[in-house]
């Protein structure tokens, strides 16, 4: 017994929540994890880390709870479950080492970030004379006489294959540790569907208790701009390198062009949906709230925003002297979003979705 | 803000459904409103904060409830639970005006769950509040505080001067300051006396240490006590409660739903001597749970124990606090803190007593005991497959039935029969006129909603007339 790891303070916080709405149940009706809770009388480490995934963070439990402080059981299940996520994404990470970045993640991201863009901004300076980066270039290539194709090409492709392989190892792993198994494709659509349209923040139909008690819809809606957004952005990019290498159409595009159309679109909402997101935040009552985490969230919103502004600027700029350092300086920007993602916040919607392929997987298990 | 230096048209006292219920109707109404809460903010909200449900009469399928429950049904069902021990005028209007509460409730923001969700067994009778009490109530006080119900918490009346059944004036303290408040009609609307031990005390010594209060410890029935003392007409027994069986490692106060042990039927249950003292498997639980209470407040010391094996341990709810757990009898009783030799033997009697047949846990079954007193006449199943699982049970407090006499507009009676000019009561304060003895699910919200509703028209009514 001696080599057993002491549980966290989040796991036991975690554990003495489910344990109390396990013999109260009241808030059943709101969302995922009540349901997938009410199929355990004892909750293992594994079982904690799912349901805090499962968690949405709609705070409608909070307001809700007789329990919650001051009263002395003090159950807070969103903070407690907020905190447990990013133990578990620390657990999940891969490679292992990395697991160290979520202490203190708000930081990290940003000196991550700092440092991309400079890289960028240095390589492009090295590479290039000055009068290279200060000169304005129009045409076919004119991105390209600043950063070289095969520069752009191999470290984002690079970073980006890393990015895709270190997620999937994280999501895999903590698929595995909350059971594992092949899901049914009636659990995955199931799953994507409701990940897709955040019916778990829709607080069984008000929404839900964001930034304060009241109920309110803007939280998801900003999440959908951004993460839509986001979406969209990537298709411009799909679209460009398609061009590219499939059509022989170099960029800079047309401004009705495909890529570019998807990337104003993409670009706009991601900025509305970043900058909402963070306007909420900083209202936000901090009663529910994990405070330790809040340094991460921050971090991501601020980079995805800074994306998005600076991708906008490079498309009213492109024509000017400016284009070259708002290019370094975007794909910097990019850069530190890649590198980041698998050990930031953005890891969330991986984590997120499986917890709802295994709660639709057990559902349908206990409906038989 | 509140104004403390003019008469509000109608004072509400109390803070829980009944008092939110009156204060939002009258205020509807066009009457200037303030409301004394006794409890602080977080706190607020009284018994009502732990409530789940409510019971309706509908005549068809609605958006939260089941079926049908018609007048005659709601009534018989009531008539049993009581033993006659109501008012039936006074009961038949509560059920049929309960039929028409879930729309203005939802108009306040009270939100309930789709009917035939969840693990609900009472989605016909009963329409279950999202979230539970404490949502209703978050919504209820939104509401008041957009149509400007002035709320001060912290706020304890003391003292109503009553005038040949005129209310003058409410004394109250304010965050430990006397104050005073007039207005022309007063609800009240401040629960029952059940946290007020001292009171207790007089009718069930100091067996009161050992109850367990369930709901909050700021219903102490000091507005009770100041009308009861001043001519009003008291109604329901002022010896009795309702009362079930918890976990004896609960909070004093407000360990709400969570802290009940659903494991006596699957159980054999023995008292600190180690006797059993009731036929544990009698009917169904939702039946007989609340008969435990007080059963168990009548045993030495007001403490049981309930016992069970591994094959019973996951047919009843999870229970809040662990069970306590070993792999032999006389461990467990041991962990339980009684005679080991005496739960050894009680339980081998009760395994030789047990009949072989067909055991369904989710029903009356087959599995009764032959020539044990008292016997065990459902669910009768040896218990002899380790572990071994304990619970120590107390008797957990809901509500007391004293109550103000109350007529068919909430109106407070006066001793003589006659009927006060501006006061008048909702909820637990006068629930003994219905519900003089027994409970029936979702009951008590149903006559908070109700006398809260009319308590609130009537007030206003009288205020501005
Ligand atoms: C754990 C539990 C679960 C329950 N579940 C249900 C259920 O699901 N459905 C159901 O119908 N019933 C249920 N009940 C019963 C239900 O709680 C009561 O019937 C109902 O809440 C009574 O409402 P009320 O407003 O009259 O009293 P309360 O809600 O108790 O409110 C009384 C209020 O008066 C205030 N007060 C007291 N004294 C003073 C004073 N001197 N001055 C100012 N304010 C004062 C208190 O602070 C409190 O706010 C449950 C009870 C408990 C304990
Ligand atoms: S959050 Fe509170 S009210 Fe909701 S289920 Fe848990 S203990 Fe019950
Ligand atoms: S915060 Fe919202 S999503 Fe999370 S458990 Fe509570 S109700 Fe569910």
């Amino acid at each position: 017994m001696g080599d057993m790891p002491q549980p966290t303070e989040a796991m036991t916080d975690a554990r003495h929540d489910m344990e109390i709405c396990n013999a109260c149940r009241y808030c059943e009706g709101f969302c995922a994890v009540f349901p997938a809770m009410q199929l355990h009388r004892a909750f293992t480490d594994g079982d904690l880390n799912y349901l805090a995934n499962l968690c949405h963070g709609c705070q409608g439990c909070f307001y809700a709870c007789q329990y919650a402080p001051p009263h002395p059981w003090g159950i807070n299940v969103p903070q407690a479950f907020a905190a447990l996520r990013v133990e578990s994404y620390a657990e999940h990470a891969w490679p292992r080492p990395m697991a160290r970045l979520f202490t203190r993640n708000g930081t990290v991201v940003s000196l991550l970030t700092a440092l991309a863009v400079a890289l960028v901004l240095l390589i492009a300076g090295a590479l290039q004379s000055p009068d290279v980066m200060l000169r304005a270039h129009t045409g076919p290539g004119a991105f390209f006489a600043v950063i070289s194709y095969r520069a752009m090409v191999w470290t984002a492709g690079a970073v980006f294959m890393f990015a895709l392989l270190a997620m999937a190892m994280s999501t895999a792993s903590f698929w595995r540790a909350s059971g594992g198994g092949a899901p049914s494709a009636a659990a995955l659509a199931r799953a994507l569907h409701d990940a897709m349209t955040l019916r778990n923040l829709g607080g069984g139909g008000d929404g839900c208790n964001y930034p304060g008690e009241g109920f309110s819809h803007l939280r998801r809606w900003l999440h959908h701009a951004m993460a839509y957004g986001f979406l969209l952005c990537f298709a411009s990019t799909s679209v460009a390198t398609i061009y590219h290498h499939a059509l022989g159409l170099v960029a800079p595009y047309d401004l009705l062009s495909v890529p570019v159309l998807l990337g104003t679109i993409g670009g706009i909402l991601m900025l509305i949906g970043t900058i909402g997101l963070l306007w909420l935040k900083i209202l936000a009552d901090p009663a529910p709230a994990a405070r330790a985490v809040l340094g991460g969230e921050y971090a991501m919103l601020i980079l995805l925003a800074a994306v998005a502004k600076t991708g906008l600027l490079l498309l009213v700029f492109r024509a000017t002297p400016a284009m070259g350092w708002l290019l370094a300086v975007h794909l910097g920007f990019v850069l530190a979003l890649f590198l980041a993602a698998p050990y930031s916040k953005f890891i969330h919607g991986l984590f997120r979705t499986a917890a709802l392929i295994r709660s639709h997987v057990e559902r349908r298990g206990s409906a038989a | 803000m509140a104004d403390l230096t003019r008469p509000y048209d109608v004072l509400v006292i109390g803070g829980g459904n009944a008092a939110l219920c009156a204060a939002v109707t009258a205020r509807e109404a066009g009457a200037s409103v303030l409301l004394l809460e006794s409890a602080p903010k977080a706190f607020r909200g009284g018994n009502s904060r732990h409530t789940r449900n409510f019971r309706g009469m509908h005549q068809a399928p609605t958006k939260v409830l089941t079926g049908s429950y018609l007048e005659d049904e709601y009534w018989d069902d009531l008539h049993r639970v009581t033993g006659g021990i109501t008012d039936e005028p006074l009961a038949r209007m509560t059920i049929r005006v309960s039929a028409e509460m879930t729309p203005w409730m939802e108009a306040c923001g009270v939100r309930f769950q789709p009917a035939l969700s969840g693990t609900l067994s009472l989605s016909r009778t009963n329409a279950f509040f999202l979230g539970g009490g404490k949502a209703l109530l978050n919504a209820y006080y939104a509401t008041a505080e957009r149509l400007g119900v002035d709320i001060l918490y912290d706020a304890e009346v003391t003292n109503l001067l009553l005038d040949d059944g005129f209310v003058r004036a409410a004394e109250f303290n304010h965050r430990g300051f006397p104050a005073r408040a007039t207005a022309r009609c007063v609800v009240a609307a401040a629960g029952g006396f059940q946290a007020n031990l001292d009171w207790m005390r007089q009718y069930w010594g100091d067996a009161v240490d050992n109850f367990v209060i369930r709901g909050t410890p700021y219903a102490k029935g000091r507005v009770l006590k100041t009308l009861l003392d001043q001519g009003v007409a008291p109604v329901g027994d002022p010896t009795q409660f309702h009362a079930v069986a918890l976990d004896a490692r609960s909070p004093q106060f407000d360990g709400g739903i969570s802290t009940r042990l659903d494991s006596v039927p699957f159980s054999v249950v023995l008292n600190r001597e180690g006797k059993r003292f009731y036929d544990e498997g009698e009917d169904v639980w939702p039946k007989r749970y609340a008969i435990w209470g007080r059963l168990i407040a009548q045993q030495p010391g007001q403490i049981a124990y309930s016992i069970c094996d591994a094959k019973a341990f996951s047919l009843f709810m999870p229970s809040v606090y662990p069970a306590m757990k070993a792999d032999t009898l006389g461990e467990l009783a041991h962990k339980l803190g009684i005679d080991a030799g005496q739960v050894e033997q009680v339980v081998a009697d009760y395994n030789r007593a047990v009949q072989p047949g067909r055991f369904d846990s989710t029903g009356l079954d087959a599995c009764r005991t032959e020539g044990l007193d008292p016997p065990k006449t459902h669910w009768a199943r040896r218990i002899d497959e380790p572990p071994f699982y304990g619970y120590p049970l107390r008797p957990g407090i809901t509500f007391t039935y004293l109550g103000v006499k109350v007529n068919e507009n909430a109106r407070v009676l006066m001793a003589d029969g006659k009927p006060s000019a501006n006061l008048f009561a909702s909820g637990e304060i006068m629930a003994g006129n219905i519900l003089g003895r027994g409970y029936l699910a979702g009951f008590g919200m149903t006559i908070g909603t109700v006398f809260g509703r009319i308590a609130g028209r009537e007030a206003a009514r009288t205020a501005r007339n």
